[in-house]
């Protein structure tokens, strides 16, 4: 019994400490909802190059903390979302898209899995076709 | 010989995977190439760390190739990079501008005398912006401006004596050349 309560005490103590880790966007002050909105979609395309697997919106690095002020800044300056992703690769490369373009280089990354389901596909109907022949000619070999 | 083909088959597709693999593992995955090579290196005047009310620019370098050295005190691998940078700057080939990055001036002039200032000249970029214009994520970095304003070249981290003495220094003396001619 005793252990129950000091588990649930300690459970109780974990939430607490949950509810303190607020993300760290929550930071800035937004004038209105819509540019809460469309700051969040905007960082979460884009990503944090200190921690490279988390985007912009979640990464708690200084750097991010950063390059968010200056994205909410050019934001509020009137520039448009792509404006603003433009004035980072021009800085940092197409790593800091989550969504690299379809180019010569990344040819591979976008058609790659379609080619490999492709030759699969044909594979697989080729080994078909061919029982097929086999049991055609005689039932007793498949 | 078709089927020698489907036994060769896994192994072919594992070979391939093996060597694609090889290859990802000598790469850095944090080392991004900078899209800045080749084009013109970003704008800037900021003041000197060690006489704030005095600015140097971008343009003012202009004229010969210089190295600029992103650094901070609170940056333990600039530490490990400082006899790099020292062995670079006292050969006096071209002058090498410190980039103090986001740091206390105080801070960043006691690890100067802890460590030993074999700079031409600092400048201070405490915000950051600057910064952001180069391209910056992982302190030490640095980068090789030809005498027309040009990146030449960016080390992502530390250089090393390996990357000093196989890559920058025939960059520098073609640039120096370049410069001459």
């Amino acid at each position: 019994m005793i252990v129950m309560k000091r588990l649930s005490s300690l459970l109780l103590l974990a939430l607490l400490f949950l509810s303190l880790a607020t993300p760290v966007a929550a930071l800035i002050e937004f004038q209105n909802e819509a540019e809460e909105k469309r700051f969040q979609a905007l960082a979460e395309e884009l990503r944090c190059l200190v921690c490279q697997n988390q985007s912009l919106a979640d990464s708690d690095a200084s750097l991010a903390g950063d390059l968010r002020l200056e994205v909410l800044e050019q934001m509020r300056s009137g520039k448009s979302d792509q404006e603003v992703i433009d004035f980072l690769v021009s800085r940092y490369g197409n790593f800091v898209r989550y969504r690299p373009p379809v180019e010569p280089s990344t040819w591979a990354l976008w058609f790659g899995p379609f080619v490999v389901f492709l030759l699969g596909g044909f594979a697989v109907v080729r080994t078909i076709q061919r029982r097929a022949q086999l049991s055609d000619e005689d039932p007793d070999q498949v | 010989m078709k089927r020698r083909l489907m036994v060769a088959l896994p192994l072919i597709v594992f070979a391939s995977i093996a060597i694609f693999l090889a290859i990802g593992l000598g790469k850095d995955p944090s080392i991004i190439p900078s899209p800045l090579i080749g084009k013109p290196a970003p704008e800037y005047e900021l003041p000197r760390l060690f006489e704030p009310s005095e600015m140097i620019s971008g343009d003012s370098l202009k004229g010969q190739p210089y190295l600029l050295n992103v650094w901070a005190s609170w940056c333990t691998t600039c530490r490990y990079e400082h006899p790099v940078v020292t062995r670079l700057a006292e050969q006096n080939l071209i002058p090498v501008i410190g980039l103090n990055y986001k740091d206390e001036r105080n801070e960043a002039m006691r690890w100067l005398e802890f460590y030993g200032d074999p700079y031409t000249a600092h400048v201070v970029d405490t915000v950051g912006g600057v910064g952001i214009d180069f391209g910056v994520y992982k302190v030490p970095e640095s980068f090789l401006i030809d005498a027309n304003g040009i990146i030449r070249f960016k080390q992502t981290g530390a250089i090393t004596d390996e990357v000093l003495d196989k890559q920058l220094r025939p960059l520098i003396n073609q640039l120096l050349a370049e410069a001459q001619g």
